[in-house]
């Protein structure tokens, strides 16, 4: 199980992976679409390898509820716990 | 020993775990296939994870459907993983959202072929840039959505099957003499990322559970999985031209 922090930072890894995001530019407040611009493909990219990482799922359903890189954190912590 | 013993297969359209090509992937490579996944652009860096939950390891080559030089490109790049084919999974479809969703009488020409080509004629590119690597025949299984009816919302995506539905009974008429079998399962409303992506795609799952004898389940995708593994296999040896329904029964009922 990992601490928020540590899956900010995964994520944050994985985000810049994704989209040469600095890792740094990713924060708790942040909206992936409208702050980070991401996109539905992207996300999806995004979505698949976080379940990779953090060894959970996280169903289409759930993925339109992720409005900010803090609701996807709290998510994968919450799926972890 | 399993149903697809020694079979190599093809398999495009694994995108997520809740493909249709993703269940057929892993009950085929449970039947003893080996199996090479296609995916394009963009999704093929998903396609290679979601790969990762297979029970084997499957490679995955790039090939959009609608590029001229992936599909010349298919049978050097198959033969980097396999020697030849003995089938194909065509789970391919795709339309732009205003084709789809009720927009039937305002939709543009090129938005209806771009969804024609990737969904209809997209069976005959495959099928032909597959050929060469089905020397001793070999099975082509497509999926489509019941097109011999309208539907709520699927409109020209609707259109599109019907068209891919025929395509395969003219591919089973050219490559019968060649051995190849051409069938194409029509499956159920499943909730996957192609089909959610239908506006309102709610209204097609409506009450098919109820009308349907055997009961539906739209999130299971093995239903349809099963099928395509079953035609891959050489258990519908004098099988070509067809569908199969897979749907719960649904239709074969008035109401
Ligand atoms: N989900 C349903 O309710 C349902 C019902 C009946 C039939 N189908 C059919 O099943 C097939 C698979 O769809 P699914 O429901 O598993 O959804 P999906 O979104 O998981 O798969 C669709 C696939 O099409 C691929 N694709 C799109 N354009 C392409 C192109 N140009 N070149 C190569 N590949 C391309 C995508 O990469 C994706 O893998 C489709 O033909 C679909 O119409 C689906």
């Amino acid at each position: 199980m990992a601490s928020e922090q540590e899956i900010l930072s995964g994520l944050a890894e994985i985000i810049n992976e994704e989209t040469g995001l600095p890792t740094d530019s990713v924060e708790l407040d942040k909206s992936f679409t409208e702050d980070l611009d991401i996109d539905s493909l992207s996300m999806m990219t995004i979505v698949v390898n976080a379940e990779e990482k953090f060894s959970v799922r996280i169903p289409d359903e759930d993925v339109k509820n992720l409005k900010t890189v803090g609701d996807a954190v709290s998510y994968i912590a919450q799926a972890q716990g | 020993m399993g149903l697809l013993e020694g079979k190599r297969l093809l398999i495009t359209g694994v995108l997520t775990d809740r493909s249709i090509a993703f269940s057929a992937a892993k009950l085929a490579q449970e039947e003893g296939a080996q199996v090479v996944l296609s995916s394009f652009g963009r999704q093929s860096k998903i396609t290679t994870t979601i790969a990762k939950r297979l029970p084997q390891p499957a490679p995955v080559v790039e090939l959009d459907v609608t590029n001229e030089e992936d599909l010349a490109a298919l049978p050097e790049r198959v033969r980097e993983h396999v020697d030849g084919l003995d089938g194909v999974l065509h789970s391919i479809g795709f339309a732009p959202k205003t084709a789809m969703g009720g927009n039937f009488l305002h939709t543009e020409w090129s938005d209806v072929a771009t969804a024609v080509q990737v969904s209809a004629y997209s069976l005959k590119s495959l099928a032909v840039a597959a050929l060469p690597l089905m020397g001793s025949g070999g099975s082509l299984v497509g999926l489509t959505f019941d097109a011999r009816v309208a539907w709520p919302v699927y409109d020209w995506m609707g259109v599109a099957k019907a068209a891919f539905e025929s395509t395969a009974r003219y591919l089973a008429r050219d490559l019968g003499p060649q051995g190849v079998r051409v069938n194409v399962v029509s499956a159920g409303p499943l909730r996957t990322t192609a089909a959610t992506s239908i506006p309102g795609f709610e209204t097609l799952e409506g009450t098919w559970s109820e009308r349907s004898p055997l009961g539906w389940d739209v999130n299971d995708a093995s239903t349809a999985g099963r099928a395509c593994v079953a035609l891959l296999s050489d258990w519908f040896p004098a099988t070509t031209g067809e569908m199969i329904h897979v749907d719960g029964g649904f239709h074969a009922m008035g109401s």
